[in-house]
């Protein structure tokens, strides 16, 4: 990796990475007495694959719900394309072109896998709600138009035989899929994935990680990802954050992090002083 | 055919329609609790309130001429001007919705995440409010909306059946609008559910309000929306009883028989509340006329509950309500 500046880096396998995107300043997030996230700060750049990592309870899907505005900070500062940005409600975050997955999934179970990936369009469909009603056809072009955009999704990530299933009836490695679907169909600019391997077999989790990978490379999505899976994310990314009862421990490249003491420590469960 | 047989033919009729009735404000229940599981105890007030406001709006009444005529000693009552029927009840479609906003302003907004029982009261509040509120607006009196339906019995199902039986069916040609306009409303709000995108929005957030925000929906203006369909059905429905029995508080009771329509149907089906409406409907009325004599009569007022009540002890999540198996 070259050295980093505010233009951006070169990654060893050629791929361009460019600005600041999103940056976290001081943040602190407190549930009553609970500390889930203390005074940490990092950045996401363009076209870049962000991991987050760290032990169960860490606070790494706290800090993915306050990027996405399900969380908001006691402390610090969100800032967005070089714009500090105030606190959003969470459909806000995604209109501006954030679209996330859950840890825990959270899809439209009783709706169609089309229908569920449609819903990721919403965003980007504008007619209006008194011009849907009068104009039956103009809005349905705009219908057909998306639905054009959802299939190639459905394409992409080899889903076209579950198309119209109920999402309730699909098994779990199949709705992790799904819902990436739904979230890639917003075409974000940033993806934010929590966990999405967790629970996969080994087959499932090959074919997630190539999907991740192809994200980024054919659309130059930016992915900010949490994973537990150590391996997994020295394949997958290009930097790594690691965090431990709420503290950033480590921030660099897969290499620079794998080598850090402190990271060592936690993932081998060394005692806290 | 013998007579008897064609007695219940007609009653089996007349049955269906009014519960067509039933299923309208049962729809209107069905569309904010799938939304929001909010069980909105108003939606028979917001019938009577439509209704009402239709009317005035209809006749050039002054709104709260009582109120001004008290505090300042003037003599208001109409503004001398009479509206033509869709003229009406397209500015009372537009008070519904501003109605939906408020509701939301006022109330829904400042109790998101509140338990469903603590809704449930605010709607209770709700009607008791908004009954007031329709007395205060429009007065108190009977009053006869005419917006242009047809009514009377009809004579051609008359004479066709005449032909046919023997035996002429009487059935009120008001009610057939009613059963046209509710079929034609149902496949709309069917057309609009399905495959707009305002609709899909409705279906994601009543099926997942986490995952609805994570993909742009606010649920806020979906909620307004709901509402705003809500009150637009309740209208529907204050119109085909107000013709037919005159706009009073009594219409805003249609909603105790929605009730028992909703146990039997399921709360969260749009079908159930269709299908539920017509079987208590149809049920009342023949219950009445084959039971009703033998055992004195008025058992209108008890048999849909009764009804509800044995059905609820066979399928507690309705006919079309999904079965909830509680995970362990
Ligand atoms: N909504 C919440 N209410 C209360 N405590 C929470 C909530 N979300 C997370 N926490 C707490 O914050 C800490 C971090 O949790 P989380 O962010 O889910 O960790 P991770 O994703 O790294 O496993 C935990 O102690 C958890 O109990
Ligand atoms: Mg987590």
């Amino acid at each position: 990796m070259n050295a980093m500046n505010s233009e951006g880096y070169t990654t060893a396998d050629g791929r361009k990475i460019g600005g600041v995107m999103m940056e976290m300043k001081n943040i602190t997030l407190r549930f009553g007495g609970v500390k889930a996230i203390t005074d940490i700060s990092f950045d996401i750049r363009e076209g870049e694959i962000r991991a987050i990592i760290g032990p169960n309870g860490a606070g790494k899907s706290s800090m993915l719900n306050v990027i996405s505005g399900f969380y908001v900070p006691q402390e610090g500062e969100v800032w967005f394309h070089g714009q500090r940005r105030a606190p959003m409600k969470p459909y806000e975050v995604a209109q501006q072109g954030i679209a996330r997955t859950f840890q825990n999934i959270a899809l439209f179970e009783g709706m169609s896998v089309l229908d569920n990936i449609m819903t990721g369009r919403l965003t980007l469909m504008k007619t209006g709600l008194f011009q849907q009603a009068m104009w039956w056809g103009r809005a349905q072009k705009e219908e057909t138009a998306h639905r054009e955009k959802v299939e190639k999704v459905i394409d992409f990530l080899e889903i076209q035989d579950i198309r119209k299933t109920p999402v309730g009836r699909l098994p779990y490695g199949l709705k992790k899929r799904v819902e990436l679907a739904r979230a890639l169909a917003a075409e974000p600019k940033l993806l934010l994935l929590d966990e999405p391997m967790a629970g996969m077999n080994v087959e499932e989790k090959e074919d997630m990680c190539r999907f991740i990978l192809d994200v980024n490379d054919e659309f130059g999505t930016t992915i900010a990802l949490i994973e537990h899976d150590m391996g997994v994310v020295m394949d997958l990314s290009d930097r790594v954050v690691v965090m431990d009862y709420g503290k950033k421990i480590g921030d660099g490249t897969p290499d620079e992090v794998r080598n850090n003491q402190d990271v060592i420590n936690a993932y081998l469960g060394v005692a806290h002083d | 055919m013998p007579e008897q047989l064609l007695y219940a033919m007609e009653v089996s009729l007349n049955g269906l329609m009014a519960g067509i009735m039933y299923a309208l404000v049962a729809l209107g229940f069905v569309l904010i609790f799938k939304a929001s599981g909010i069980f909105n105890y108003a939606q028979g007030v917001l019938a009577l309130f439509a209704a009402l406001t239709l009317v005035g709006l209809q006749q050039g009444q002054v709104p709260f001429a009582h109120v001004i005529n008290a505090i300042f000693g003037t003599d208001l009552h109409h503004f001398g001007w009479q509206l033509p029927g869709l003229v009406a009840i397209a500015l009372t479609a537009l008070v519904m919705v501003g109605l939906a906003i408020l509701i939301e302003r006022l109330i829904l907004k400042h109790l998101v995440n509140q338990a469903p029982i603590i809704l449930f009261m605010a709607t209770i509040g709700l009607a008791y409010f908004l009954e007031g509120l329709g007395d205060v607006m429009w007065g108190a009196d009977i009053k006869k909306l005419d917006v242009g339906l047809p009514q009377g019995i009809s004579e051609m199902i008359d004479t066709f059946t005449f032909n046919l039986f023997g035996y002429g069916f009487f059935i009120d040609r008001l009610d057939i609008v009613a059963a046209v306009v509710a079929t034609a409303l149902v496949a709309a709000l069917t057309a609009f559910s399905q495959y707009t995108k305002y609709g899909r929005a409705l279906r994601a957030v009543a099926d997942d309000h986490q995952a609805a925000l994570s993909v742009g929906i606010s649920l806020r203006f979906v909620w307004v929306l709901v509402w705003s369909i809500a009150g637009f059905v309740a209208l529907v429905a204050g119109i085909m009883w107000g013709s037919k029995s005159g706009v009073q508080f009594s219409l805003s009771l249609i909603a105790l028989k929605a009730l028992p329509v909703l146990m039997l149907g399921g709360f969260t089906s749009i079908p159930g509340a269709i299908v539920g409406g017509l079987i208590i409907g149809m049920g009342e009325k023949l219950f009445e006329f084959f039971a009703g004599p033998m055992i004195g009569g008025a058992t209108e007022n008890w048999f849909a509950y009764v009804l509800a009540l044995v059905f609820l002890v066979f399928r507690p999540q309705g006919l079309f309500g999904e079965r909830i198996i509680e995970r362990v």
